[in-house]
């Protein structure tokens, strides 16, 4: 029952991170692009998290915090720098 | 199936469904500041239940779970607001549908620039 539930949320994810790859290739401005990035951060994290319950490694939980801290650095760094203020 | 792993497949359905709509406002929305209030706070939702169903999956992953939940909540929201004060500045301004021009109350922060030139 848990295996089905599992590939599920794999599935859903997957689809969603289809459509920010699509959002973040083709999006009309600089901005567009980095909310896709934003949002493929996010679900990137909730995915290693998955993964980590899936393989039993719970080192991965780590790696999905160090990403979770990266990603969230460098939205900020590259909204400053749209802004012209970097 | 005992009670903890109910709970914890709800949870992880539920979330995984969150991030799947963020995703899809994401590609349907028209709009940057659309597409942020869509992609941000449904996919911060999202993520923070599906950590939460791992942490009542594995009872002793629960703390380092908590503190990604922490985490996300306080990163999301910053990362967003300096998303979308970086779009206006930028000169790209929400598209007013109403008659009540005075709805755009940043403006008076911000003064918009006369010719709006489309920038990329």
């Amino acid at each position: 029952m848990m295996t089905y539930i599992i590939y599920i949320a794999f599935a859903l994810m997957a689809l969603g991170m289809i459509m920010s790859a699509i959002r973040f290739v083709k999006g009309p401005t600089a901005a567009d692009r980095v909310v896709a990035l934003d949002t493929l951060t996010t679900i990137s994290v909730s995915a290693l998290v998955l993964l980590a319950y899936v393989f039993q490694r719970f080192i991965y939980v780590d790696v999905a915090l160090v990403y979770a801290v990266l990603g969230f650095i460098g939205v900020i760094v590259i909204a400053r720098y749209l802004e012209g203020a970097l | 199936m005992s009670i903890m792993e109910i709970i914890a497949s709800i949870l992880i359905i539920v979330g995984s469904i969150f991030l799947f709509l963020g995703a899809l406002g994401i590609y349907r929305m028209p709009d940057v500041y659309n597409r942020l209030q869509a992609g941000t706070k449904a996919t911060t939702l999202g993520a923070m239940s599906l950590i939460l169903g791992i942490g009542f999956l594995e009872p002793s992953w629960m703390l380092k779970s908590l503190v990604l939940i922490i985490f996300i909540a306080y990163s999301n929201p910053i990362s967003s607001h300096a998303l979308a004060r970086a779009t206006y500045r930028r000169g790209n301004y929400p598209v007013i549908l109403s008659d009540d021009k005075d709805m755009d109350a940043y403006q008076e922060v911000v003064p918009h620039e006369k010719e709006k030139e489309e920038k990329v």
